[in-house]
């Protein structure tokens, strides 16, 4: 049966190994933004042993690149995008420190692997509520690479932001085994 | 000879757009609606509440329903006793388009293919449209219009196959393609299937078919039961909304069919999201 959490980032370990796929988790506090370009750059940093532009220590990224505010709004529509363009990228943050990845789809043996050894969740978010969950990021500051535009790294502040977890550190994975209650062979 | 102006097209265009981006058209809207009623899961009906929901606030606060407001994608008739005035109707759509994602505050997501560097300082906003022109009788401009997010078209597919395959490999590679995309494309879908013709007449009907009102029946009977079946095949797979399990996975399969050479069967699926922003207009 799934539980429901409201957490706070940065993420402890213990706090992510409560968790189990089915769980719905209302999260709040700093979050950051990151697609794909932002990814090979935060990894190029790493290999080239220079500091990342935040810390990753307990952070939680969420794969968006969200529409243009509206005058007097902190962002636009901000839906997850899809997750598995960002799987050669996120084994290397986990190992880091990083604790939450808020997306939605699939993602490989290698991140799922990751957050296993690592103690890592993978969150899904509802594709295409981009509408209702703009509504619920409280402000939005571009830290890093504003020429990526909607790619650019941003700092968000959320408040009850609802996900789901999807891959949880125990190797449960939501997408398998909901769809194996209904698959009609 | 009927005259149209240029600056015409460019209005009619951005206002599609900018429309489009919040306002979930009334097929789509019911078509979710009643996947909201038959959903037996209770986490995807879960899902699809606040996709409804999010629906709502999209079009009372004018909000682009998704982040992802595509790439624009027409398919244009233009009557042959037309005459633009001003322009040249490629111009005026692609204009049109800069204006609606600008004015919009919708996404720049136009890059180039390699260096992924977005093209909103260079060209201008999603350009250039993807347009496709047909010269029919009369003097009007009729316009479909449809936002193509990437997450959906990322999972579609195509191929030749011998006649040999038939309706059966037909099926199978469209169960095949739903199957593999799981999750990722934002179920509940609709399916796009284009048929015949040469490889790339496959691909655009696939396309064109995405464009069709959800619920409407294809006007070839044969065709319409190929739907029904490939449809209650795809909704056992069980994928349900956002991949979280359920029994409503697709909520439509388009099929569009063109005679092809004794060669070959063409096969294309194109995917289409369950925010199915499309629209049809006549100037």
């Amino acid at each position: 049966m799934s539980k429901t959490y409201y957490l706070t980032t940065p993420l402890s370990d213990e706090e992510v190994s409560q968790l189990e796929s089915g769980d719905i988790v209302y999260l709040s506090g700093t979050i950051y933004t990151a697609r794909d370009a932002a990814h090979k750059r935060l990894v190029d940093l790493l290999d080239e042993g220079k500091e990342l532009p935040f810390d990753i220590k307990g952070a939680v990224i969420y794969f968006v690149g969200p529409t243009p505010p509206k005058p007097g709004d902190p962002i636009g529509s901000a839906g997850p995008t899809t997750s598995y363009r960002m799987d050669s990228y996120s084994p290397r943050l986990i190992a880091e420190g990083l604790k939450g990845m808020i997306g939605k789809g699939k993602r490989n043996k290698d991140v799922t692997d990751a957050c296993q050894e690592h103690k890592a969740i993978y969150f899904g978010a509802t594709g295409g509520a981009g509408a209702l969950l703009g509504k619920l990021i409280k402000s939005a500051e571009v830290i890093a690479y504003p020429e990526l535009g909607p790619e650019a790294i941003r700092k968000l502040e959320v408040e009850n932001f609802p996900i789901t977890v999807i891959n949880d550190t125990h190797g449960n994975d939501l997408y398998q085994i909901g769809r194996s209650q209904y698959e009609v062979k | 000879m009927r005259e149209i102006q240029y600056k015409e097209i460019v209005k009619t265009v951005r206002d599609i757009i900018v429309y489009s981006a919040s306002n979930l058209p009334q097929d789509a809207l019911k078509a979710m609606e009643e996947a909201y009623e038959n959903e037996k899961s209770p986490v995807s009906k879960e899902v699809l509440k606040q996709l409804l929901e999010n629906a709502k606030i999209a079009r009372e606060e004018a909000r682009p329903l998704c982040q992802d407001t595509g790439l624009a994608v027409f398919f244009v008739k233009v009557g042959a006793d037309v005459k633009i005035v001003g322009g040249l109707l490629k111009d005026a759509i692609n204009e049109g388009t800069a204006k609606g994602y600008e004015e919009g505050y919708l996404r720049a997501s136009t890059c180039e293919p390699f260096s992924r560097a977005n093209l909103k300082d260079t060209v201008g906003y999603n350009l250039p449209a993807i347009i496709h022109l047909d010269i029919v009788e009369g003097d009007k401009i009729d316009i479909e219009y449809a936002a193509k997010g990437g997450g959906s078209e990322n999972v579609s597919r195509a191929r030749v196959f011998p006649p040999a395959a038939g309706k059966e490999g037909v099926i199978e590679f469209v169960r095949e393609c739903i199957s593999d995309a799981g999750p990722n494309p934002c179920p509940p879908l609709t399916v796009g299937v284009g048929i015949g013709g040469t490889f790339e007449k496959a691909v655009i009907s696939s396309k064109h078919a995405l464009f069709r009102d959800i619920g409407s029946v294809n006007e070839d009977p044969e065709m319409a039961e190929l739907e029904e079946t490939i449809k209650t095949e795809l909704n056992k797979l069980g994928i349900g909304t956002m991949g979280m399990g359920g029994t409503q996975t697709v909520l439509a399969v388009h099929i569009e069919a063109n005679p092809c050479h004794i060669a070959s069967l063409p096969v294309s699926v194109n995917v289409q999201c369950h925010s199915s922003r499309h629209t049809h207009i006549t100037i």
